[in-house]
């Protein structure tokens, strides 16, 4: 049997298979459907320090081979999180990562701190990426002096392993990665949604309510694959790839352009259990290919 | 937590029940899991390269004896126009049972099951489920016109019927709120599931009347798993799903209802 296991800074995963924020929730809404522990990591949905009701509806249009959302990071805020929700997630087998969103550096850093206190998270990612808010989010990720400084803030308050993840809404996204590496992220996750818009040519309206909002899935698993090589080639730090991963093949894909993880997004919106079937599909094909370990194939395309 | 599943149904028939309307019929690989009237289930489109998402698709029938679920499906798109394609021996995926479920009457309510046009899937289903429960129930079903009137014989078979066109066609002239038989009656709980003006009506009426009213939302879905917080409804607790707090709501709880 292969080994699956892979190393984010010095955290363990069982495997490179990880729940995307903002697709799985807390974990339990797919929980009905599979065992958690048999995936790498689970990143539960978008927190803010304050509740948020996020944008008014419509907030979703089907695309050709994906869908737009504009959510806006609804959550009930990080007191909600800690009395509620976290005592469930404590007994997950897993690695449980809460993604950490706010208006300006101070907010970050508050929540960031906030979580380090909570024994049974082991990684924070950063997101300034959300494109779908007015403030913060991806106005942090596509400006690399407003990045830099976020990631540096926090990674003065948070100890364990911290993940930025980037946009692709940007010209160069290897620079982003780069100042994650600097200012001492452990890791990168890339890519979050594109921005994008549908209109309904019918009523002459803007399909979202916010006009804008963010493409996912495998629409923009091509444009993925080409940002997870260019950066994997760019840094020295673990890249996590995502963006349109929809079976044990695209992973695969990911991982041979240099991602040492991948994460499962919208796709299981399609079929819950498309993370569990990506972990065995990976292990199947390591073993038929006599592989011994995942990492053999990272960024296998650089080196064959 | 009620049981859920993913997994491939057989169909087994799919007739035309009216203008581009077709009930499917599936048989289960297994036993049924316990499914509640109002439930959905999230229908895997396969072969249409232009749909990406699964459709919510309510329950119209449930079956336990031969493990059958039955959907009432109106073409809508390239996703409903392949499932309405679909022939007996062909699979369809499903996740189900979704969502919350009507609350049930008790013995002794003079209950009304209020719908139109191929949104009231679900009140067929109810019906079934409050007759084994001892409760006659009355319909209020408004369509457009007589040729778009849908499943009238089998909601017969559950109780009476009242009904309504929009041209006079058949039944009574004009919206199902106008029916007399529902403005008139003395009824202790009202279910409706139809197009949004016609709910918003019924919720009106009841409101006005101080009768207990529950309506069925149809609103647009990702996930249909309470993850993706697209499908939300505006209610007196803030933003909620309406795959999983819902699809059906107390009119009391939603804000359209004080502003029609």
């Amino acid at each position: 049997m292969a080994d699956l296991r892979i190393k984010i800074g010095s955290l363990e995963f069982r495997n490179p298979v990880i729940l995307a924020s903002g697709t799985c929730g807390y974990g339990a809404e797919l929980a009905d459907f599979m065992d958690l522990s048999q995936l790498g990591g689970i990143i539960v949905k978008g927190t803010t320090l304050e509740p948020r009701e996020g944008n008014p509806y419509p907030r979703m249009a089907e695309t050709a081979s994906g869908m737009l959302n504009a959510v806006g990071l609804q959550n009930k805020g990080i007191d909600y999180f800690e009395q509620t929700i976290y005592p469930q997630l404590a007994g997950y087998d897993t690695h449980v990562i809460v993604n950490v969103n706010g208006n300006t550096v101070e907010d970050y850093v508050e929540l960031s701190s906030r979580i380090d206190r909570l024994d049974a998270i082991p990684a924070i990612e950063l997101n300034i990426s959300c494109p779908n808010v007015k403030r913060g989010g991806m106005i942090f990720g596509t400006n690399p002096a407003s990045a830099r400084e976020v990631i540096a803030a926090v990674r003065k308050v948070y100890s364990k392993t911290l993940i930025v993840k980037l946009s692709p809404n940007v010209t160069d996204i290897t620079e982003f990665a780069r100042i994650s590496q600097e200012e001492g992220a452990e890791a990168v996750s890339l890519v979050n949604t594109l921005l994008g818009m549908a209109i309904d040519a019918r009523t002459m309206r803007p399909k979202l309510s916010t006009v804008t909002g963010g493409l996912s899935g495998p629409a923009i698993k091509p444009v993925a694959l080409r940002m997870v090589w260019q950066t994997a080639r760019a840094v020295s730090i673990p890249v996590i790839g995502l963006g349109g991963i929809m079976n044990a093949e695209d992973a695969l894909e990911v991982i041979m352009a240099g991602a040492a993880a991948v994460q499962i997004g919208t796709a299981s919106y399609i079929d819950p259990r498309t993370a569990v079937k990506v972990v065995r599909g990976i292990e199947s094909f390591l073993s038929e290919r006599d592989f011994d370990s995942v990492s053999r194939i990272g960024g296998i395309i650089n080196r064959i | 937590m009620m049981e859920k599943r993913v997994e491939d149904l057989a169909v087994t028939g799919n007739r035309r029940v009216g203008e581009g309307i077709f009930v499917i019929d599936l048989v289960a690989p297994e036993h049924l899991p316990e499914i509640m009237p109002g439930q959905f289930v999230q229908a895997l489109v396969t072969e249409s390269p232009a749909t990406f998402l699964r459709r919510p698709l309510s329950v119209h029938d449930v079956v336990y004896s031969s493990d059958t679920i039955s959907l009432l499906i109106q073409i809508a798109g390239p996703g409903t126009e392949r499932l309405s394609r679909l022939k007996p021996g062909e699979k369809l995926n499903l996740i189900y049972p979704l969502g919350n479920s009507f609350t049930m009457p008790v013995k002794g309510e003079k209950v009304l099951l209020a719908g139109g046009g191929c949104g009231m899937a679900p009140l067929l289903y109810l019906a079934r489920r409050i007759v084994e429960a001892g409760v006659l129930p009355e319909f209020a079903l408004g369509f457009r016109n007589r040729s778009r009137i849908l499943q009238h014989g089998e909601f017969l078979k559950l109780g009476p019927v009242h009904l309504s066109t929009e041209d006079g066609s058949e039944g009574y002239r004009g919206f199902l709120t106008d029916i007399p038989a529902f403005r008139e009656g003395k009824w202790d709980r009202v279910y409706c599931c139809g197009p949004e003006p016609m709910m918003k009506a019924v919720a009106r009426l009841c409101r006005d009347r101080q009768i207990f009213c529950e309506v069925s939302l149809e609103n647009l879905m990702a996930c249909g798993m309470g993850i993706c917080l697209c499908c939300i409804v505006d209610t007196t607790s803030g933003n909620l799903c309406s795959c999983t707090d819902g699809p059906v709501f107390n009119i009391n709880n939603l804000k359209w209802q004080t502003s029609v």
